[in-house]
C-alpha cells in the first residue's frame, strides 16, 4: 500500500473533486452540457458575493452581473484597479498557434502540467488550456492593447518552460492591461447596476450556516465597522499568500486573510508548502527593505546570468575576464540555457551564492550580464527591447545596467497553493469559491511564466459563471440567508474582540518587526531549499515568536479610523498560523518537486527527486483548532493523458 | 461643477444611471467646461483678429497723418453705400463685445469652478515645473488688459480723457473733413504716464496672447504631430508681433519719430 | 557602494479625518541609507512611532513598483516627488542630500477628500470610468482577436496613454484641480482602437461630463504631463476634446434621426 492509498484511508474529510466523465478533450464541454441552468429571469434572484477584485475577482463579477445575477463585489483596495495582478510583466499564454510554430490546446495543457512537476489535476489544466484561446479573444475585445507586428497581428513572444511562442504581452505591463480591461468591464457594471461594488473593506470572517457558505464579515477600513453581508455563495479571489515570507515581490498589502478565514472555517488548504521564487528579482540592499522588486522573465532571453569563479574577485564586472566567468545556466543546462524554468534558475542562483560567489556589496546576487547582446543586436535594439526594465532597475538599484551588469537573486513571486477546489472551482464548504491565486488548481508544484494572468481570467471569465449557475440552480426562491442570524453574529463579535485584542496588547513591537522576523524564518527554512531539521526548526521558532507576538505587540491609535498598523497586526497574526502549515506541509513531503525542494531528496546533479510513488497526491489540510494540528486530506492524482516522468530541461 | 465626494461609506452602484438632461444644443455645450474652453477659444480668436488688424491698421502711422485719418475714415464708411455710414463699423463691434462678453464669462465660471476643486490650497510651496508665467497670470494680465481697454476706449474712441478726439480736419483734395485721429493719437502719447501704461498693457496682452494663441490648439484639439511643434512657434511669433508693432507708436512719439 | 543620508527633516501633514483640521509634524531621521526608497524611510518612522506608542504616519502605498497607482504624497511641492517619470514607491533616498528638509503633503482637490493624513479619496476617478471608459463586450461574444488588424502605430499609441496608472498625479500637480489628462488618457486609449470606435462619442460626452462633477477645467498649464509618473502626454487632452466637439455634433444627428 502506497503512502497515498494510507493517507487517503484516513481521510477526515470527503475529497470529490467532480471531474467530469469523458475522454480529456471533452471533459469540459460534457460538464458545460450536463450542467443545470439558471432561467435568465431568475438569475436576478440570486445573489454573489465576490471578495477580491482582481483579475478573477474583477472578470468573474463583471460577468456574474452580466448575466443578471446581482453582485456584491468588495475589495481592500480604494478602487479594483489597485490589485496585484496589475504587476504583472511578461505576458499572457494563449494556445492559439498564430504563429504556425505547431502550439496547440494539448501543447499547453502538457508543457502546464509537466512544468507543474505533475503535482497538478489534469482536468483542470485541460479546462485552463482551452479556455486561453478565449481569454485572448475577449481581452482584445475589451480594448487590451497587446502588442503588434507591423501587418497589425498579434505578436507573441516565447517564455521559460515552452518551445513555442505563445505569450501575448503589451510591452512590460501585461498584467496591468489586462486587469485594467477587466476592471473597465467591472466598472460599466457598477456603473449599471449590476456591481454593488465596497471598497476599502476586508474581508474578516466567512460564515457558515447549516454547512454552507451564507456570506462573510467584513471591516470598513475607514470607519472600522464590521458589517455582515450574505448571499447564495461567496466567491474568493483574494490573490495568493507570498508575503509570509515578508520579503516578496507581492504588493504590501497581499495577505492570506480570506483564505485563511475560509480555512478556519472549514475549508481546506491546499499544498500551502507550494511557493515559486522567482529568479530574476533585484537583491535585498539593506535591512530596511519592505519588498523585492521583481525584473521580467524575458530578460533572461537576452541576458546571461554568472557569477565570477573566484569567491574573493573584488573587480568590476567589466574587468573580469571570460575564463574567470562561470554562466552556470548555460554550463549546466545547454539545451535551455538562460530559459531554464524559474525553480531550476533560482535553485543555480542559491548555490552560487551559498558558495560565497554572490556579486555586489552584500555578495546575495548573480550577474545578469547584457553586454553580449549589446554588441550582438546594438543598444537600440536593447533598448527598444527592456527600455523601461532598465530604467525601473536604474531607479532602484542606481546602476546603469547598459554599462554594468544587472544583480539579480530569487525572491518569493507566487504560491501555487491554496485553498482546495473541486473542478467547479468550489472548496470544500458548499457555496465558497475561490478563483486565481487564492485557489490551488492549476500549477501543481510549479507555474510557468505567463500563466497566472490566464488562470485568474479563465476561473473568472469561462469557469465560475458556469459552475455557479450549476450550484444555485436547485436553491430557487430561498431568500439569502439573514444577516441577524446567531452565526453571524458571532462572527461580528469575534471579529470585534479579536481586533480589540490587536489594541489592548500595550507590548513594545510593531506588527512590521514580527513581519519581518516571521518573514525570515520562513525564507531561511522554508524557502529556496528545505531540510527536514530547518524545518522541525522553523515548527518550534514560529510558535514561540507567535506566543512574543501575542504577548509583545504593540498597536497604537484606535479602532475607529484608517489604522494601517491594527490592518497590519490582523494580517500578520494570520501568516504565522499559515506559516506553520507551510513548513508542517514541507515537513510531511518527502521528496522534491517545483518549487518545493527538500535537500535530502536531489539525484546526484542537483535536480528535483520526485517521489511519485507515495507523493503523487494534492496534500489538502483541515484546520484542527490548533494551527500546530491540522488534520491532513489527501486527494491522489492520476494522469491519463501525460505520463509520468522525470522533468529534464538539459 | 466641482461637488465633493460623499463622505458616507457605503456600497457604489448605479453611479451610470442618471438622467441625461436635454438642452439647446450650445448650452450643452457651454455647460461644461472643456465647452467653456471652447468659448474661450473662439471668442479669443475673434479677439486676436482684431488686435492683429487693428495693428497693422495703425502701422499707418508711419505713413503719416493724412494716410492714418484716411484708413479711420474708410472703417466709417465700410460698406457705404449699402450700409449707412458707421453701421458696420458698430456691427463689428458688437460682435467684439459680445466676443469679449463670452471671454469674460466663460474665464469667470471656469476660475469659480478651479476654485471650487481646490477649496483647501497646498498648505506648502509648490514646486511648478512647465507651468510659466504666462500661464499662470492670465487672470491678471487678463484685469490689467480689460482696465488698459476701458482707458483705451476713453481716451481714443470717446475723447473723455482727450481733447483732442473729435476734431476734424479737411486735407487737401478731399471733399469733406475726416476725423484728425492722428493728431489725438500723438497727444494721447504725449503723456508719458499714458504711454507707459500702454506699453506695459501690452507687454501684458503679449504674455495674455502667448499662452492664450498656443491654448487655443489645446482646447479645439488641433492636435497633429505634423504641425504640433509649430503651435509654440506660432504663438510666441503672434504674440511677438502684435507687441512689437503695438509698442511701437507710444516709443515712437516719445522718441519723436513721428510727431 | 551605498552611502548614507544624514540628518533629514520632514514636515508631514497629519489631519485625523476629512473634516479634522490638519497641521504639519516634524520628524528628523538621523540616518538612512541611499539605498533606501522614499515610502521605507516613512516606514522605518511610521516602526519608530509606533515603538514609541505614537500613531502611525496614514498613507497609501502599495505594489511599491510603480504601477498600481495608490502611493500619492505632494513632496516639496511636486506630486511624486523631484524625479520625474516615477512614482513616489520608486523615489530613492539617493535622490536627496544630507540636512535636506523635506515637506509632506496629501494631494488636495475637492474630489479628493483627505482620508487621514497622507491618504485621500480617488474613487470619483471610479465614477469617469464607471461613466464610459470601457468598450462594451460582454463575456463570451468576441470575435477571433486576430480578426481585425490593428496598425501597430496606432496599437503602440494607444498603449501610450493606456498605462495611465490612475494615481491621480495629474489633478494633484493641476493648479485648477482638473482631471482631464485622466478622462483624455482613457479616452485616448480607446477611441483609438478599432474596437473601441462604436462607442466613441458616447464614451467621450459622458466621461467629459462626469469629470466635470467632480474636477476643475484645464487651462493648459501642462503640470499634470511633468508629474505624471508615466509621463503621458497632453497631446491626448486635445484628442478628448476634439472627440467631445464632434460627440456634441454627431450625437444631435443621431437624436434628430430618431
Amino acid at each position: 500500500m502506497t503512502l497515498t492509498e494510507q493517507l487517503f484511508a484516513q481521510n477526515t474529510v470527503q475529497l470529490n473533486s467532480k471531474i467530469p466523465a469523458g475522454p480529456m478533450a471533452d471533459k469540459w464541454n460534457n460538464y458545460k452540457a450536463d450542467m443545470k441552468l439558471v432561467n435568465p429571469n431568475n438569475k436576478r434572484k440570486f445573489k454573489v458575493i465576490v471578495v477580491g477584485t482582481g483579475l478573477a475577482g474583477a472578470s468573474a463579477a463583471a460577468t456574474l452581473a452580466e448575466l443578471g445575477y446581482q453582485v456584491d463585489a468588495f475589495t481592500f483596495h480604494d478602487s479594483a484597479r489597485r490589485a496585484h495582478s496589475i504587476a504583472a510583466q511578461g505576458g499572457i499564454n494563449g494556445a492559439k498557434n498564430y504563429k504556425g510554430d505547431g502550439d496547440s490546446i494539448h501543447r499547453l495543457f502538457y508543457d502546464t502540467v509537466k512544468g507543474g512537476d505533475f503535482r497538478a489535476r489534469e482536468a483542470n489544466v485541460h479546462r485552463l488550456a482551452e479556455n486561453s484561446v478565449d481569454i485572448i479573444d475577449q481581452m482584445v475585445a475589451q480594448g487590451v492593447p497587446f502588442a503588434r507586428e507591423y501587418g497589425g497581428l498579434l505578436d507573441n513572444r516565447s517564455f521559460g518552460g515552452a518551445q513555442v511562442s505563445r505569450t501575448f504581452y503589451a510591452r512590460g505591463q501585461t498584467g496591468q492591461q489586462l486587469l485594467l480591461g477587466a476592471y473597465q468591464q467591472f466598472s460599466r457594471q457598477v456603473g449599471l447596476g449590476g456591481v454593488r461594488m465596497f471598497n476599502r473593506s476586508e474581508l474578516i470572517d466567512i460564515v457558515v450556516i447549516d454547512g454552507r457558505a451564507a456570506g462573510i464579515v467584513v471591516r470598513d477600513l475607514v470607519t472600522g465597522e464590521l458589517t455582515s453581508h450574505s448571499a447564495h455563495a461567496v466567491v474568493l479571489a483574494t490573490g495568493g499568500y507570498g508575503n509570509a515570507f515578508f520579503l516578496s515581490t507581492n504588493a504590501m498589502a497581499c495577505n492570506v486573510t480570506a483564505a485563511w478565514r475560509a480555512h478556519r472555517k472549514g475549508a481546506l488548504f491546499a499544498n500551502p508548502c507550494y511557493t515559486q521564487i522567482h529568479p530574476t528579482c533585484i537583491p535585498q540592499s539593506d535591512d530596511s527593505q519592505s519588498k523585492l522588486t521583481l525584473m521580467s522573465e524575458s530578460l533572461r532571453n537576452d541576458g546571461r546570468v554568472w557569477v565570477p569563479t573566484n569567491p574573493d574577485e573584488t573587480r568590476p564586472a567589466h574587468l573580469i575576464p571570460e575564463n574567470e566567468r562561470d554562466y552556470y545556466l548555460e554550463r549546466l543546462y545547454p539545451s535551455f540555457g538562460n530559459l531554464a524554468p524559474r525553480d531550476i534558475s533560482s535553485r543555480a542562483a542559491k548555490r552560487a551564492v551559498d558558495k560565497g560567489l554572490g556579486v555586489g556589496a552584500k555578495k546575495n546576487g548573480v550577474y545578469l550580464d547584457f553586454s553580449d547582446a549589446i554588441n550582438r543586436l546594438g543598444r537600440d535594439v536593447v533598448e527598444e527591447r527592456y527600455g523601461n526594465l532598465f530604467e525601473m532597475y536604474e531607479r532602484i538599484a542606481g546602476e546603469n545596467p547598459y554599462e554594468q551588469p544587472m544583480r539579480i537573486y530569487p525572491a518569493s513571486h507566487y504560491t501555487m497553493g491554496g485553498l482546495w477546489v473541486d473542478y467547479e472551482l468550489m472548496t470544500n464548504v458548499p457555496g465558497l469559491y475561490a478563483a486565481g491565486e487564492a485557489n490551488f488548481s492549476d500549477h501543481g508544484a510549479n507555474r510557468l511564466g505567463a500563466s497566472a494572468l490566464m488562470q485568474g481570467l479563465s476561473d473568472g471569465y469561462f469557469v465560475l459563471p458556469y459552475t455557479i449557475g450549476n450550484y444555485l440552480a436547485p436553491m430557487l426562491n430561498q431568500p439569502t440567508p439573514d444577516t441577524n442570524h446567531p452565526e453571524f453574529k458571532r462572527a461580528e463579535q469575534e471579529a470585534q474582540q479579536r481586533f480589540n485584542g490587536y489594541l489592548a496588547v500595550g507590548g513594545t513591537k510593531s506588527p512590521d518587526f514580527f513581519h519581518r522576523e516571521l518573514g525570515k524564518i520562513i525564507w531561511d527554512y522554508c524557502g529556496m531549499e528545505r531540510t527536514e531539521q530547518g524545518l522541525e526548526k522553523a515548527l518550534s521558532e514560529i510558535p514561540a515568536l507567535y506566543e512574543e507576538f501575542k504577548k509583545d505587540l504593540r498597536v497604537t491609535g484606535n479602532g475607529e479610523s484608517m489604522n494601517q498598523t491594527l490592518e497590519k497586526a490582523g494580517r500578520v497574526d494570520d501568516f504565522f498560523q499559515l506559516g506553520m502549515l507551510m513548513c508542517r506541509d514541507a515537513l510531511d513531503r518527502n521528496e522534491s518537486c517545483g518549487g518545493h525542494f527538500r535537500a535530502e531528496y536531489q539525484t546526484d546533479d542537483g535536480e528535483a527527486l520526485r517521489d511519485d510513488e507515495n507523493y503523487c497526491h494534492v496534500s489538502a489540510y483541515e484546520w484542527g483548532g490548533d494551527p500546530m494540528k491540522p488534520r491532513l486530506n489527501v486527494e491522489p492524482l492520476e494522469f491519463e493523458e501525460v505520463h509520468l516522468a522525470t522533468r529534464s530541461y538539459k | 461643477m466641482a461637488q465633493v465626494v460623499a463622505s458616507h461609506r457605503g456600497p457604489v452602484t448605479g453611479t451610470a444611471n442618471k438622467a441625461k438632461k436635454r438642452r439647446p444644443f450650445l448650452l450643452d455645450l457651454y455647460s461644461t467646461a472643456v465647452g467653456k474652453k471652447y468659448a474661450m477659444g473662439i471668442s479669443g480668436i475673434a479677439m486676436m483678429g482684431f488686435v492683429l488688424f487693428h495693428m497693422i491698421g495703425n502701422l499707418k502711422m508711419y505713413a503719416g497723418a493724412a494716410d492714418l485719418d484716411h484708413y479711420a475714415h474708410f472703417l466709417q464708411t465700410l460698406l457705404y453705400p449699402l450700409a449707412p455710414k458707421g453701421v458696420v463699423l458698430w456691427i463689428l463691434r458688437g460682435g467684439l463685445v459680445a466676443m469679449l462678453f463670452l471671454h469674460l464669462h466663460a474665464a469667470w465660471s471656469l476660475t469659480m469652478l478651479n476654485r471650487k476643486a481646490r477649496p483647501v490650497k497646498y498648505q506648502s510651496a509648490r514646486d511648478y515645473q512647465i507651468a510659466n508665467f504666462a500661464s499662470r497670470t492670465m487672470r491678471l494680465s487678463g484685469l490689467v488688459i480689460l482696465a488698459f481697454l476701458v482707458w483705451h476706449l476713453l481716451d481714443l474712441t470717446f475723447g473723455v480723457v482727450n481733447s483732442e478726439v473729435g476734431n476734424k480736419v479737411l486735407y487737401p483734395g478731399d471733399t469733406e473733413e475726416v476725423k484728425a485721429v492722428y493728431v489725438s493719437v500723438i497727444a494721447s502719447f504725449e503723456r508719458v504716464p499714458v504711454a507707459l501704461f500702454y506699453i506695459v498693457a501690452n507687454i501684458l496682452l503679449g504674455i495674455h496672447l502667448f499662452h492664450g494663441a498656443w491654448s487655443i490648439f489645446q482646447s479645439f484639439g488641433w492636435n497633429n504631430p505634423r504641425f504640433n511643434k509649430w503651435r509654440r512657434a506660432f504663438a510666441t511669433g503672434f504674440a511677438a508681433v502684435v507687441v512689437v508693432g503695438n509698442v511701437s507708436f507710444p516709443i515712437a512719439v516719445m522718441a519723436g519719430v513721428i510727431s | 557602494m551605498s552611502n548614507t543620508i544624514k540628518n533629514i527633516t520632514l514636515k508631514i501633514w497629519r489631519q485625523d479625518g476629512p473634516a479634522a483640521k490638519g497641521h504639519f509634524e516634524t520628524h528628523k531621521i538621523d540616518e538612512i541609507t541611499d539605498e533606501a526608497s522614499f515610502l521605507e524611510m516613512l516606514d522605518i518612522l511610521n516602526d519608530r512611532l509606533v515603538t514609541d506608542g505614537k500613531e502611525a504616519v496614514v498613507f497609501d502605498h502599495d505594489c511599491r513598483e510603480g504601477i498600481c497607482g495608490t502611493c500619492s504624497l505632494m513632496i516639496d511641492g511636486q506630486a511624486h516627488g523631484p524625479q520625474r517619470g516615477t512614482a513616489t514607491c520608486q523615489l530613492h533616498m539617493r535622490k536627496f542630500n544630507d540636512g535636506d528638509s523635506i515637506t509632506i503633503e496629501p494631494w488636495r482637490a475637492s474630489a479628493f477628500p483627505i482620508i487621514k493624513d497622507l491618504m485621500v479619496d480617488r474613487s470619483a476617478f471610479d465614477r469617469i470610468i464607471e461613466s464610459g471608459g470601457y468598450i462594451t463586450a460582454e463575456t463570451g461574444g468576441a470575435p477571433d482577436a486576430n480578426l481585425i488588424p490593428i496598425p501597430k502605430p496606432i496599437a503602440d499609441a494607444a498603449m501610450d496613454s493606456a498605462e495611465c496608472i490612475g494615481c491621480g498625479a495629474c489633478v494633484a500637480a493641476c493648479p485648477n484641480g482638473a482631471a482631464n489628462l485622466f478622462t483624455a488618457a482613457k479616452v485616448a486609449h480607446l477611441n483609438r482602437l478599432p474596437q473601441g470606435q462604436a462607442e466613441r462619442y458616447s464614451r467621450v460626452e459622458s466621461m467629459v461630463e462626469t469629470m466635470d462633477d467632480y474636477f476643475g477645467s484645464c487651462t493648459n498649464h501642462g503640470e499634470c504631463e511633468a508629474a505624471c509618473p508615466k509621463e503621458i502626454s497632453i497631446d491626448v487632452i486635445a484628442l478628448m476634446h476634439k472627440d467631445y466637439r464632434k460627440a456634441k455634433f454627431s450625437n444631435r444627428k443621431d437624436l434628430a434621426r430618431s
